[in-house]
Protein backbone atom coordinates (compact mmCIF):
# COMPACT_ATOMS: atom_id res chain seq x y z
CA UNK A 1 0.00 0.00 0.00
CA UNK A 2 2.63 2.50 -1.04
CA UNK A 3 -0.16 4.69 -2.41
CA UNK A 4 -1.58 5.35 1.02
CA UNK A 5 -0.53 7.67 3.76
CA UNK A 6 -0.93 7.16 7.47
CA UNK A 7 -4.38 8.47 8.30
CA UNK A 8 -5.46 10.38 11.35
CA UNK A 9 -8.41 9.66 13.65
CA UNK A 10 -11.70 11.51 13.12
CA UNK A 11 -13.47 13.64 15.64
CA UNK A 12 -17.03 12.88 16.57
CA UNK A 13 -18.06 16.53 16.97
CA UNK A 14 -20.92 16.79 14.51
CA UNK A 15 -20.63 19.66 12.07
CA UNK A 16 -23.17 22.43 12.83
CA UNK A 17 -24.90 22.26 9.41
CA UNK A 18 -25.48 18.52 9.83
CA UNK A 19 -29.08 18.94 10.98
CA UNK A 20 -29.90 20.28 7.50
CA UNK A 21 -28.55 17.15 5.88
CA UNK A 22 -31.15 14.50 5.14
CA UNK A 23 -32.39 12.60 2.12
CA UNK A 24 -34.68 14.51 -0.23
CA UNK A 25 -35.72 13.73 -3.83
CA UNK A 26 -33.84 16.73 -5.30
CA UNK A 27 -30.71 15.52 -3.51
CA UNK A 28 -31.12 11.99 -4.81
CA UNK A 29 -31.57 13.47 -8.29
CA UNK A 30 -28.33 15.40 -7.81
CA UNK A 31 -26.64 12.16 -6.80
CA UNK A 32 -27.99 10.30 -9.83
CA UNK A 33 -26.79 13.13 -12.07
CA UNK A 34 -23.27 12.64 -10.69
CA UNK A 35 -23.58 8.87 -11.09
CA UNK A 36 -24.73 9.15 -14.71
CA UNK A 37 -21.92 11.41 -15.86
CA UNK A 38 -19.13 9.79 -13.86
CA UNK A 39 -19.22 6.59 -15.90
CA UNK A 40 -17.37 6.29 -19.14
CA UNK A 41 -19.93 3.84 -20.58
CA UNK A 42 -22.71 6.41 -20.12
CA UNK A 43 -20.85 9.09 -22.01
CA UNK A 44 -20.11 6.67 -24.85
CA UNK A 45 -23.69 5.40 -25.12
CA UNK A 46 -25.12 8.92 -25.17
CA UNK A 47 -22.50 10.01 -27.69
CA UNK A 48 -23.37 7.08 -29.98
CA UNK A 49 -27.10 7.75 -29.67
CA UNK A 50 -26.53 11.44 -30.44
CA UNK A 51 -24.32 10.80 -33.45
CA UNK A 52 -26.72 8.14 -34.76
CA UNK A 53 -29.77 10.40 -34.65
CA UNK A 54 -27.96 13.55 -35.79
CA UNK A 55 -25.75 11.95 -38.41
CA UNK A 56 -27.39 8.90 -39.92
CA UNK A 57 -30.19 10.85 -41.70
CA UNK A 58 -27.83 13.33 -43.37
CA UNK A 59 -25.58 10.41 -44.34
CA UNK A 60 -28.51 8.63 -46.00
CA UNK A 61 -29.41 11.89 -47.74
CA UNK A 62 -25.84 12.25 -49.00
CA UNK A 63 -25.88 8.74 -50.43
CA UNK A 64 -29.21 9.24 -52.15
CA UNK A 65 -28.14 12.55 -53.66
CA UNK A 66 -24.94 10.94 -54.91
CA UNK A 67 -26.90 8.05 -56.46
CA UNK A 68 -29.56 10.39 -57.88
CA UNK A 69 -28.75 9.59 -61.53
CA UNK A 70 -29.14 5.85 -60.82
CA UNK A 71 -32.54 6.19 -59.14
CA UNK A 72 -35.71 5.39 -61.07
CA UNK A 73 -38.45 7.97 -61.22
CA UNK A 74 -40.46 5.93 -58.77
CA UNK A 75 -37.53 5.82 -56.32
CA UNK A 76 -37.14 9.58 -56.62
CA UNK A 77 -40.84 10.18 -55.95
CA UNK A 78 -40.92 7.82 -53.01
CA UNK A 79 -38.20 9.66 -51.08
CA UNK A 80 -39.78 10.75 -47.84
CA UNK A 81 -37.32 13.39 -46.79
CA UNK A 82 -38.67 13.78 -43.25
CA UNK A 83 -38.35 10.11 -42.36
CA UNK A 84 -35.06 9.72 -44.23
CA UNK A 85 -33.46 12.59 -42.31
CA UNK A 86 -34.57 11.11 -38.99
CA UNK A 87 -33.85 7.46 -39.77
CA UNK A 88 -31.14 7.48 -37.09
CA UNK A 89 -33.62 7.03 -34.24
CA UNK A 90 -33.74 3.31 -35.01
CA UNK A 91 -30.09 3.02 -34.03
CA UNK A 92 -30.30 5.68 -31.31
CA UNK A 93 -33.09 3.78 -29.52
CA UNK A 94 -30.80 0.76 -29.27
CA UNK A 95 -27.98 2.75 -27.62
CA UNK A 96 -30.46 4.49 -25.30
CA UNK A 97 -32.15 1.18 -24.45
CA UNK A 98 -28.87 -0.47 -23.50
CA UNK A 99 -27.87 2.55 -21.41
CA UNK A 100 -31.29 2.55 -19.75
CA UNK A 101 -30.92 -1.07 -18.73
CA UNK A 102 -27.36 -0.53 -17.54
CA UNK A 103 -28.04 2.50 -15.34
CA UNK A 104 -29.65 0.05 -12.93
CA UNK A 105 -28.18 -3.36 -13.77
CA UNK A 106 -24.67 -1.88 -13.58
CA UNK A 107 -25.46 -1.16 -9.93
CA UNK A 108 -26.69 -4.68 -9.28
CA UNK A 109 -23.72 -6.21 -11.07
CA UNK A 110 -21.11 -4.26 -9.10
CA UNK A 111 -22.96 -4.21 -5.77
CA UNK A 112 -23.33 -0.40 -5.93
CA UNK A 113 -27.08 -0.89 -5.44
CA UNK A 114 -26.39 -1.74 -1.78
CA UNK A 115 -24.64 1.60 -1.28
CA UNK A 116 -27.47 3.38 -3.11
CA UNK A 117 -30.18 1.72 -1.05
CA UNK A 118 -28.34 2.21 2.23
CA UNK A 119 -28.09 5.93 1.46
CA UNK A 120 -31.75 6.05 0.34
CA UNK A 121 -33.48 3.30 2.30
CA UNK A 122 -36.96 4.35 1.13
CA UNK A 123 -35.71 2.96 -2.22
CA UNK A 124 -38.34 4.48 -4.53
CA UNK A 125 -36.58 7.87 -4.71
CA UNK A 126 -33.65 6.02 -6.30
CA UNK A 127 -35.89 4.75 -9.12
CA UNK A 128 -37.65 8.10 -9.58
CA UNK A 129 -34.36 10.00 -9.59
CA UNK A 130 -32.83 7.61 -12.10
CA UNK A 131 -35.86 7.97 -14.41
CA UNK A 132 -35.94 11.77 -14.08
CA UNK A 133 -32.21 12.22 -14.73
CA UNK A 134 -32.02 9.64 -17.49
CA UNK A 135 -35.14 10.86 -19.31
CA UNK A 136 -34.22 14.55 -19.05
CA UNK A 137 -30.72 13.98 -20.36
CA UNK A 138 -31.92 11.68 -23.16
CA UNK A 139 -34.79 13.98 -24.15
CA UNK A 140 -32.59 17.07 -24.43
CA UNK A 141 -29.85 15.28 -26.35
CA UNK A 142 -32.26 13.47 -28.68
CA UNK A 143 -34.22 16.64 -29.39
CA UNK A 144 -31.06 18.51 -30.36
CA UNK A 145 -29.86 15.54 -32.39
CA UNK A 146 -33.22 15.22 -34.17
CA UNK A 147 -33.17 18.88 -35.20
CA UNK A 148 -29.60 18.52 -36.44
CA UNK A 149 -30.57 15.37 -38.36
CA UNK A 150 -33.62 17.02 -39.86
CA UNK A 151 -31.99 20.30 -40.93
CA UNK A 152 -28.79 18.55 -41.99
CA UNK A 153 -30.75 16.08 -44.09
CA UNK A 154 -32.94 18.78 -45.66
CA UNK A 155 -29.90 20.89 -46.51
CA UNK A 156 -28.48 17.93 -48.43
CA UNK A 157 -31.82 17.11 -50.08
CA UNK A 158 -31.97 20.62 -51.55
CA UNK A 159 -29.49 19.47 -54.18
CA UNK A 160 -32.35 17.79 -56.06
CA UNK A 161 -35.15 19.78 -54.47
CA UNK A 162 -36.71 16.97 -52.47
CA UNK A 163 -36.26 18.86 -49.21
CA UNK A 164 -39.14 20.02 -47.02
CA UNK A 165 -39.32 22.87 -44.52
CA UNK A 166 -39.92 22.59 -40.79
CA UNK A 167 -43.46 23.87 -41.40
CA UNK A 168 -44.27 20.93 -43.68
CA UNK A 169 -47.04 18.65 -42.43
CA UNK A 170 -45.79 16.24 -39.72
CA UNK A 171 -42.20 17.59 -39.80
CA UNK A 172 -42.08 19.15 -36.36
CA UNK A 173 -44.19 16.35 -34.84
CA UNK A 174 -41.82 13.72 -36.26
CA UNK A 175 -38.72 15.53 -34.95
CA UNK A 176 -40.16 15.86 -31.44
CA UNK A 177 -41.61 12.37 -31.77
CA UNK A 178 -38.23 10.79 -32.52
CA UNK A 179 -36.87 12.33 -29.30
CA UNK A 180 -39.98 11.40 -27.29
CA UNK A 181 -40.06 7.79 -28.45
CA UNK A 182 -36.33 7.27 -27.91
CA UNK A 183 -36.68 8.72 -24.41
CA UNK A 184 -39.73 6.54 -23.75
CA UNK A 185 -37.81 3.44 -24.81
CA UNK A 186 -35.06 4.48 -22.39
CA UNK A 187 -37.54 4.87 -19.51
CA UNK A 188 -39.06 1.47 -20.30
CA UNK A 189 -35.59 -0.07 -20.27
CA UNK A 190 -34.67 1.48 -16.89
CA UNK A 191 -37.79 -0.27 -15.56
CA UNK A 192 -36.96 -3.54 -17.34
CA UNK A 193 -33.45 -3.42 -15.85
CA UNK A 194 -34.92 -2.87 -12.38
CA UNK A 195 -37.15 -5.90 -12.80
CA UNK A 196 -34.56 -8.24 -14.33
CA UNK A 197 -31.48 -6.92 -12.42
CA UNK A 198 -29.08 -8.43 -14.99
CA UNK A 199 -27.65 -6.53 -17.94
CA UNK A 200 -27.91 -9.41 -20.38
CA UNK A 201 -31.42 -10.26 -19.22
CA UNK A 202 -32.58 -6.66 -19.43
CA UNK A 203 -31.26 -6.18 -22.94
CA UNK A 204 -32.73 -9.54 -23.94
CA UNK A 205 -36.12 -8.41 -22.61
CA UNK A 206 -35.90 -5.21 -24.68
CA UNK A 207 -34.80 -7.02 -27.84
CA UNK A 208 -37.48 -9.66 -27.26
CA UNK A 209 -40.30 -7.13 -27.01
CA UNK A 210 -39.12 -4.76 -29.73
CA UNK A 211 -37.56 -7.05 -32.32
CA UNK A 212 -38.56 -10.67 -31.69
CA UNK A 213 -42.20 -10.26 -30.71
CA UNK A 214 -43.07 -8.46 -34.01
CA UNK A 215 -41.49 -11.32 -35.97
CA UNK A 216 -43.47 -13.91 -34.04
CA UNK A 217 -46.70 -11.98 -34.59
CA UNK A 218 -45.79 -11.77 -38.27
CA UNK A 219 -45.72 -15.57 -38.54
CA UNK A 220 -49.29 -15.87 -37.23
CA UNK A 221 -52.13 -16.07 -39.78
CA UNK A 222 -53.01 -12.55 -40.86
CA UNK A 223 -56.47 -12.86 -39.35
CA UNK A 224 -54.75 -13.14 -35.97
CA UNK A 225 -51.74 -10.91 -36.51
CA UNK A 226 -53.54 -7.90 -38.03
CA UNK A 227 -55.51 -7.00 -34.91
CA UNK A 228 -52.40 -7.52 -32.74
CA UNK A 229 -49.92 -5.43 -34.75
CA UNK A 230 -51.05 -1.95 -33.70
CA UNK A 231 -50.78 -2.94 -30.04
CA UNK A 232 -47.14 -4.01 -30.17
CA UNK A 233 -45.04 -1.46 -28.24
CA UNK A 234 -42.73 -0.66 -31.15
CA UNK A 235 -45.66 -0.13 -33.55
CA UNK A 236 -47.75 1.82 -31.06
CA UNK A 237 -44.91 4.07 -29.93
CA UNK A 238 -42.85 4.26 -33.10
CA UNK A 239 -45.62 5.97 -35.09
CA UNK A 240 -44.91 9.31 -33.47
CA UNK A 241 -41.39 9.23 -34.90
CA UNK A 242 -42.64 8.63 -38.46
CA UNK A 243 -44.09 11.23 -40.80
CA UNK A 244 -46.05 8.75 -42.85
CA UNK A 245 -48.05 6.27 -40.90
CA UNK A 246 -49.27 2.84 -41.80
CA UNK A 247 -53.08 3.25 -41.97
CA UNK A 248 -53.48 -0.03 -40.10
CA UNK A 249 -51.75 1.41 -37.03
CA UNK A 250 -52.97 3.84 -34.37
CA UNK A 251 -52.60 7.58 -34.86
CA UNK A 252 -49.24 9.06 -33.89
CA UNK A 253 -50.33 10.53 -30.54
CA UNK A 254 -52.88 7.81 -29.78
CA UNK A 255 -50.27 5.12 -30.30
CA UNK A 256 -47.73 7.02 -28.26
CA UNK A 257 -50.23 7.36 -25.41
CA UNK A 258 -50.67 3.57 -25.47
CA UNK A 259 -46.87 3.14 -25.44
CA UNK A 260 -46.63 5.49 -22.45
CA UNK A 261 -49.30 3.37 -20.76
CA UNK A 262 -47.17 0.26 -21.26
CA UNK A 263 -44.13 2.09 -19.91
CA UNK A 264 -45.96 3.33 -16.82
CA UNK A 265 -47.23 -0.22 -16.16
CA UNK A 266 -43.71 -1.68 -16.38
CA UNK A 267 -42.36 1.12 -14.15
CA UNK A 268 -45.08 0.32 -11.59
CA UNK A 269 -44.03 -3.35 -11.56
CA UNK A 270 -40.39 -2.29 -11.19
CA UNK A 271 -41.28 -0.01 -8.27
CA UNK A 272 -43.18 -2.73 -6.42
CA UNK A 273 -40.37 -5.25 -6.94
CA UNK A 274 -37.70 -2.76 -5.86
CA UNK A 275 -39.60 -2.18 -2.63
CA UNK A 276 -40.31 -5.81 -1.91
CA UNK A 277 -37.17 -7.67 -2.86
CA UNK A 278 -34.02 -8.12 -0.81
CA UNK A 279 -31.19 -6.09 -2.29
CA UNK B 1 -27.39 1.68 19.71
CA UNK B 2 -28.58 -1.31 17.69
CA UNK B 3 -31.40 -3.45 19.02
CA UNK B 4 -32.23 -6.80 17.48
CA UNK B 5 -35.41 -8.49 18.74
CA UNK B 6 -36.55 -11.97 17.72
CA UNK B 7 -34.98 -11.48 14.32
CA UNK B 8 -35.43 -14.32 11.81
CA UNK B 9 -34.73 -14.67 8.12
CA UNK B 10 -35.72 -17.62 5.98
CA UNK B 11 -34.64 -18.17 2.41
CA UNK B 12 -37.14 -20.77 1.29
CA UNK B 13 -36.47 -23.83 3.45
CA UNK B 14 -33.14 -22.53 4.72
CA UNK B 15 -33.10 -20.64 7.99
CA UNK B 16 -30.31 -18.07 7.84
CA UNK B 17 -31.12 -16.19 11.03
CA UNK B 18 -33.16 -17.82 13.77
CA UNK B 19 -34.83 -15.75 16.48
CA UNK B 20 -31.83 -13.55 17.30
CA UNK B 21 -32.01 -10.96 20.06
CA UNK B 22 -29.17 -8.74 21.23
CA UNK B 23 -28.28 -5.12 21.90
CA UNK B 24 -25.18 -3.32 20.70
CA UNK B 25 -24.30 -0.50 23.08
CA UNK B 26 -22.50 2.77 22.36
CA UNK B 27 -18.93 3.39 23.43
CA UNK B 28 -17.73 -0.16 22.95
CA UNK B 29 -16.44 -2.28 20.10
CA UNK B 30 -18.75 -5.26 19.76
CA UNK B 31 -17.44 -8.22 17.84
CA UNK B 32 -19.74 -10.44 15.82
CA UNK B 33 -18.37 -13.96 15.62
CA UNK B 34 -19.57 -17.11 13.98
CA UNK B 35 -18.46 -19.79 11.56
CA UNK B 36 -18.97 -19.31 7.84
CA UNK B 37 -22.64 -19.46 6.97
CA UNK B 38 -23.67 -18.70 10.56
CA UNK B 39 -25.74 -15.73 9.43
CA UNK B 40 -23.45 -12.81 10.33
CA UNK B 41 -23.71 -11.02 6.99
CA UNK B 42 -27.43 -11.70 6.74
CA UNK B 43 -27.98 -10.22 10.21
CA UNK B 44 -26.04 -7.11 9.21
CA UNK B 45 -28.04 -6.81 5.98
CA UNK B 46 -31.26 -7.06 8.00
CA UNK B 47 -30.05 -4.30 10.35
CA UNK B 48 -29.20 -2.12 7.32
CA UNK B 49 -32.59 -2.58 5.68
CA UNK B 50 -31.19 -4.37 2.65
CA UNK B 51 -33.07 -7.57 3.43
CA UNK B 52 -36.54 -7.78 4.93
CA UNK B 53 -36.80 -9.91 8.09
CA UNK B 54 -39.15 -12.91 8.00
CA UNK B 55 -40.08 -11.98 11.55
CA UNK B 56 -38.78 -9.85 14.40
CA UNK B 57 -37.14 -6.46 14.10
CA UNK B 58 -33.83 -4.66 14.02
CA UNK B 59 -33.66 -1.01 14.99
CA UNK B 60 -30.94 1.61 14.97
CA UNK B 61 -31.33 4.35 17.57
CA UNK B 62 -34.90 3.20 18.07
CA UNK B 63 -35.90 3.29 14.41
CA UNK B 64 -36.00 0.78 11.61
CA UNK B 65 -33.27 1.59 9.11
CA UNK B 66 -35.85 2.27 6.39
CA UNK B 67 -37.40 5.00 8.50
CA UNK B 68 -34.17 6.93 9.05
CA UNK B 69 -34.33 10.35 7.41
CA UNK B 70 -30.56 10.74 7.21
CA UNK B 71 -29.27 7.15 7.40
CA UNK B 72 -25.66 8.04 6.59
CA UNK B 73 -25.55 10.26 9.68
CA UNK B 74 -26.90 7.50 11.89
CA UNK B 75 -25.19 4.38 10.57
CA UNK B 76 -22.07 3.94 8.51
CA UNK B 77 -21.70 0.52 6.96
CA UNK B 78 -18.97 -1.46 5.30
CA UNK B 79 -20.28 -4.65 3.74
CA UNK B 80 -18.16 -7.68 3.06
CA UNK B 81 -19.33 -7.82 -0.53
CA UNK B 82 -18.14 -4.78 -2.43
CA UNK B 83 -20.74 -2.10 -2.90
CA UNK B 84 -19.02 0.23 -5.36
CA UNK B 85 -19.41 0.67 -9.12
CA UNK B 86 -16.04 -0.34 -10.54
CA UNK B 87 -16.28 2.12 -13.43
CA UNK B 88 -16.48 5.18 -11.18
CA UNK B 89 -13.65 6.92 -9.34
CA UNK B 90 -13.52 6.66 -5.57
CA UNK B 91 -14.08 10.39 -5.30
CA UNK B 92 -17.22 10.35 -7.47
CA UNK B 93 -18.53 7.32 -5.60
CA UNK B 94 -18.27 9.17 -2.30
CA UNK B 95 -19.57 12.38 -3.85
CA UNK B 96 -22.70 10.64 -5.21
CA UNK B 97 -23.39 9.15 -1.77
CA UNK B 98 -22.76 12.50 -0.06
CA UNK B 99 -25.13 14.30 -2.44
CA UNK B 100 -28.11 12.16 -1.38
CA UNK B 101 -27.84 13.84 2.04
CA UNK B 102 -26.52 17.22 0.98
CA UNK B 103 -23.20 16.47 2.66
CA UNK B 104 -20.64 19.01 1.37
CA UNK B 105 -17.70 18.14 -0.89
CA UNK B 106 -15.31 19.21 1.86
CA UNK B 107 -16.43 16.19 3.90
CA UNK B 108 -15.70 13.92 0.91
CA UNK B 109 -12.14 15.29 0.80
CA UNK B 110 -11.92 14.85 4.56
CA UNK B 111 -12.79 11.13 4.58
CA UNK B 112 -10.54 10.45 1.59
CA UNK B 113 -7.65 11.96 3.55
CA UNK B 114 -8.74 10.12 6.68
CA UNK B 115 -8.42 6.70 5.02
CA UNK B 116 -5.28 7.71 3.14
CA UNK B 117 -6.61 7.39 -0.42
CA UNK B 118 -5.66 10.94 -1.55
CA UNK B 119 -3.38 9.80 -4.32
CA UNK B 120 -5.80 7.33 -5.95
CA UNK B 121 -9.19 8.93 -5.26
CA UNK B 122 -9.57 10.14 -8.86
CA UNK B 123 -8.78 6.74 -10.34
CA UNK B 124 -11.41 4.18 -11.28
CA UNK B 125 -12.27 1.78 -8.46
CA UNK B 126 -11.91 -1.18 -10.81
CA UNK B 127 -8.14 -0.80 -10.55
CA UNK B 128 -8.10 -0.72 -6.76
CA UNK B 129 -6.39 -3.41 -4.71
CA UNK B 130 -8.44 -5.25 -2.10
CA UNK B 131 -6.92 -3.10 0.62
CA UNK B 132 -7.68 0.15 -1.22
CA UNK B 133 -11.24 -1.11 -1.74
CA UNK B 134 -11.57 -1.71 2.00
CA UNK B 135 -10.28 1.78 2.73
CA UNK B 136 -12.82 3.23 0.31
CA UNK B 137 -15.50 1.19 2.11
CA UNK B 138 -14.38 2.64 5.43
CA UNK B 139 -14.49 6.12 3.87
CA UNK B 140 -18.11 5.59 2.77
CA UNK B 141 -18.98 4.29 6.23
CA UNK B 142 -17.54 7.42 7.89
CA UNK B 143 -18.86 9.88 5.27
CA UNK B 144 -21.89 10.93 7.31
CA UNK B 145 -19.92 11.07 10.58
CA UNK B 146 -22.31 8.43 11.98
CA UNK B 147 -22.89 7.54 15.62
CA UNK B 148 -23.03 3.85 14.72
CA UNK B 149 -20.59 1.96 12.52
CA UNK B 150 -21.32 -1.52 11.18
CA UNK B 151 -18.45 -3.32 9.48
CA UNK B 152 -18.44 -6.77 7.93
CA UNK B 153 -14.92 -8.22 7.90
CA UNK B 154 -13.16 -4.83 7.79
CA UNK B 155 -9.68 -6.36 8.01
CA UNK B 156 -10.24 -8.34 4.84
CA UNK B 157 -7.45 -7.75 2.33
CA UNK B 158 -5.56 -5.31 4.53
CA UNK B 159 -1.85 -5.72 5.10
CA UNK B 160 -0.54 -5.82 8.71
CA UNK B 161 -0.08 -2.07 8.75
CA UNK B 162 -3.63 -1.63 7.46
CA UNK B 163 -4.99 -4.02 10.07
CA UNK B 164 -3.27 -2.04 12.84
CA UNK B 165 -4.70 1.13 11.34
CA UNK B 166 -8.26 -0.15 11.28
CA UNK B 167 -7.91 -1.54 14.80
CA UNK B 168 -6.84 1.86 16.12
CA UNK B 169 -9.49 3.61 14.06
CA UNK B 170 -12.27 1.41 15.47
CA UNK B 171 -11.01 1.79 19.04
CA UNK B 172 -10.86 5.54 18.47
CA UNK B 173 -14.43 5.58 17.17
CA UNK B 174 -15.66 3.67 20.22
CA UNK B 175 -13.68 5.94 22.53
CA UNK B 176 -15.56 8.90 21.04
CA UNK B 177 -18.77 7.28 22.21
CA UNK B 178 -19.85 5.67 18.98
CA UNK B 179 -21.38 2.24 18.58
CA UNK B 180 -18.99 -0.05 16.72
CA UNK B 181 -20.23 -3.42 15.52
CA UNK B 182 -17.87 -5.56 13.48
CA UNK B 183 -17.76 -9.10 12.26
CA UNK B 184 -14.52 -10.91 11.70
CA UNK B 185 -13.31 -14.42 11.19
CA UNK B 186 -9.87 -13.35 12.46
CA UNK B 187 -10.13 -14.33 16.10
CA UNK B 188 -6.78 -12.80 17.05
CA UNK B 189 -7.97 -9.52 15.55
CA UNK B 190 -11.19 -9.69 17.54
CA UNK B 191 -9.25 -10.44 20.72
CA UNK B 192 -7.27 -7.24 20.27
CA UNK B 193 -10.10 -5.00 19.10
CA UNK B 194 -13.42 -6.04 20.63
CA UNK B 195 -14.67 -5.41 24.16
CA UNK B 196 -17.90 -7.31 23.81
CA UNK B 197 -18.86 -10.36 21.76
CA UNK B 198 -21.97 -11.61 20.05
CA UNK B 199 -21.40 -15.20 18.94
CA UNK B 200 -23.82 -16.96 16.62
CA UNK B 201 -23.92 -20.37 14.98
CA UNK B 202 -26.48 -21.58 12.45
CA UNK B 203 -28.32 -18.31 12.82
CA UNK B 204 -28.82 -18.73 16.57
CA UNK B 205 -27.33 -16.76 19.43
CA UNK B 206 -24.60 -18.76 21.22
CA UNK B 207 -23.06 -16.12 23.44
CA UNK B 208 -23.55 -12.45 24.28
CA UNK B 209 -20.73 -11.60 26.67
CA UNK B 210 -17.50 -9.68 27.12
CA UNK B 211 -14.30 -11.12 25.66
CA UNK B 212 -12.71 -11.96 29.03
CA UNK B 213 -15.65 -13.97 30.35
CA UNK B 214 -16.08 -15.71 27.01
CA UNK B 215 -12.50 -16.96 27.26
CA UNK B 216 -12.90 -17.76 30.99
CA UNK B 217 -16.02 -19.79 30.29
CA UNK B 218 -14.23 -21.83 27.68
CA UNK B 219 -11.15 -22.16 29.92
CA UNK B 220 -13.06 -23.82 32.77
CA UNK B 221 -12.20 -27.32 31.58
CA UNK B 222 -8.72 -26.41 30.42
CA UNK B 223 -5.77 -28.48 31.66
CA UNK B 224 -2.72 -27.50 33.73
CA UNK B 225 0.72 -28.23 32.32
CA UNK B 226 3.17 -29.67 34.85
CA UNK B 227 6.87 -30.50 34.44
CA UNK B 228 8.68 -32.54 37.04
CA UNK B 229 11.64 -34.93 37.24
CA UNK B 230 9.26 -37.32 39.04
CA UNK B 231 6.45 -37.49 36.47
CA UNK B 232 5.39 -41.09 37.14
CA UNK B 233 4.93 -40.49 40.88
CA UNK B 234 3.11 -37.25 40.19
CA UNK B 235 0.74 -38.94 37.73
CA UNK B 236 -0.11 -41.56 40.38
CA UNK B 237 -0.70 -38.84 42.98
CA UNK B 238 -3.01 -36.96 40.61
CA UNK B 239 -5.03 -40.08 39.89
CA UNK B 240 -5.25 -40.83 43.62
CA UNK B 241 -6.47 -37.26 44.22
CA UNK B 242 -9.28 -37.69 41.67
CA UNK B 243 -7.73 -35.91 38.69
CA UNK B 244 -6.72 -37.28 35.32
CA UNK B 245 -3.59 -36.70 33.32
CA UNK B 246 -2.09 -37.24 29.90
CA UNK B 247 1.56 -37.21 28.91
CA UNK B 248 1.96 -35.00 25.83
CA UNK B 249 5.78 -35.29 25.83
CA UNK B 250 8.55 -36.97 27.82
CA UNK B 251 8.91 -34.44 30.61
CA UNK B 252 5.44 -32.92 31.02
CA UNK B 253 1.94 -33.85 32.14
CA UNK B 254 -1.41 -32.32 31.21
CA UNK B 255 -3.56 -32.48 34.31
CA UNK B 256 -7.34 -32.23 34.02
CA UNK B 257 -9.86 -31.68 36.78
CA UNK B 258 -7.48 -29.94 39.23
CA UNK B 259 -6.51 -26.32 39.70
CA UNK B 260 -2.81 -25.28 39.76
CA UNK B 261 -3.23 -24.61 43.50
CA UNK B 262 -4.45 -28.12 44.18
CA UNK B 263 -1.61 -29.64 42.12
CA UNK B 264 1.01 -27.52 43.87
CA UNK B 265 -0.29 -28.48 47.30
CA UNK B 266 -0.47 -32.12 46.29
CA UNK B 267 3.15 -32.06 45.10
CA UNK B 268 4.30 -30.38 48.31
CA UNK B 269 2.47 -32.95 50.41
CA UNK B 270 4.08 -35.79 48.47
CA UNK B 271 7.49 -33.99 48.43
CA UNK B 272 7.62 -34.03 44.65
CA UNK B 273 9.75 -31.48 42.76
CA UNK B 274 7.96 -29.23 40.26
CA UNK B 275 9.78 -27.43 37.42
CA UNK B 276 6.69 -25.91 35.90
CA UNK B 277 3.05 -25.39 36.81
CA UNK B 278 1.11 -23.55 34.10
CA UNK B 279 -2.62 -23.21 33.50
CA UNK B 280 -3.04 -23.69 29.75
CA UNK B 281 -4.26 -20.39 28.29
CA UNK B 282 -7.27 -20.72 26.06
CA UNK B 283 -7.21 -18.18 23.26
CA UNK B 284 -10.35 -16.59 21.93
CA UNK B 285 -9.92 -18.83 18.94
CA UNK B 286 -9.90 -22.00 21.07
CA UNK B 287 -12.87 -20.73 23.04
CA UNK B 288 -14.71 -19.98 19.83
CA UNK B 289 -13.91 -23.37 18.31
CA UNK B 290 -14.99 -25.12 21.48
CA UNK B 291 -18.27 -23.28 21.82
CA UNK B 292 -19.28 -23.36 18.17
CA UNK B 293 -18.17 -26.89 17.35
CA UNK B 294 -21.77 -28.09 17.38
CA UNK B 295 -23.03 -25.29 15.22
CA UNK B 296 -20.56 -25.31 12.36
CA UNK B 297 -22.85 -25.64 9.40
CA UNK B 298 -20.63 -28.00 7.46
CA UNK B 299 -18.26 -30.23 9.34
CA UNK B 300 -14.75 -30.83 8.09
CA UNK B 301 -15.62 -34.23 6.67
CA UNK B 302 -17.65 -32.33 4.12
CA UNK B 303 -15.02 -29.73 3.34
CA UNK B 304 -15.04 -30.38 -0.36
CA UNK B 305 -18.77 -29.85 -0.38
CA UNK B 306 -18.57 -26.60 1.56
CA UNK B 307 -17.28 -24.50 -1.30
CA UNK B 308 -19.94 -25.80 -3.62
CA UNK B 309 -22.82 -25.75 -1.22
CA UNK B 310 -22.35 -22.34 0.36
CA UNK B 311 -21.63 -19.62 -2.14
CA UNK B 312 -21.30 -17.11 0.70
CA UNK B 313 -18.46 -19.02 2.30
CA UNK B 314 -16.82 -19.63 -1.04
CA UNK B 315 -16.90 -15.93 -1.76
CA UNK B 316 -15.46 -14.95 1.58
CA UNK B 317 -12.79 -17.61 1.34
CA UNK B 318 -11.87 -16.33 -2.09
CA UNK B 319 -11.69 -12.79 -0.83
CA UNK B 320 -9.20 -13.60 1.88
CA UNK B 321 -5.60 -12.74 1.11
Amino acid sequence: MSATTTPSTPSFSARPERSEERVTLPRVIHSEWTKLWSLRSTRWSLFIAFVALAGLGPLVALIEMARWSHLTLQDRLSINSIDRSLVGWHLAQLAVAILGVMTITGEYHTGMIRSSLMATPKRLPVLWAKLIVFCSVTMVLMLVAAFIGFFGGQAIFTEHHVNVSISAPHALRTIVGAALFTTGVGALCVALGTIVRRTAGGIAAFVGVFFVLPVIVEILPSSMSNPIHPYLPNNAGGGIAQAFLDPNMFSAWGGFALFCGYTVAVIAIAAVLLLRRDA
Amino acid sequence: MIEVRGLSKHYGERVAVDDLSFTIRPGTVTGFLGPNGAGKSTTMRLILGLDRPSSGSATVNGKQYRDLRAPLHEVGALLEARAVHTGRSGYNHLLALAQTHGIPRSRVDEVIELVGLDSVARKRVGGFSLGMGQRLGVASALLGDPATVVLDEPANGLDPEGIRWIRNLLKGLAAEGRTVFLSSHLMSEMEQTADHLIVIGRGRLIADTDVASFVAQASSGAPVRVRSPQLAALADAVTAAGGTSTKPDDNALQVFGMTPEQIGELAAAQQLVLHELTPVQVSLEDAFMDITKDSVEYQHSATSRTDVATPASAVSAGAEP
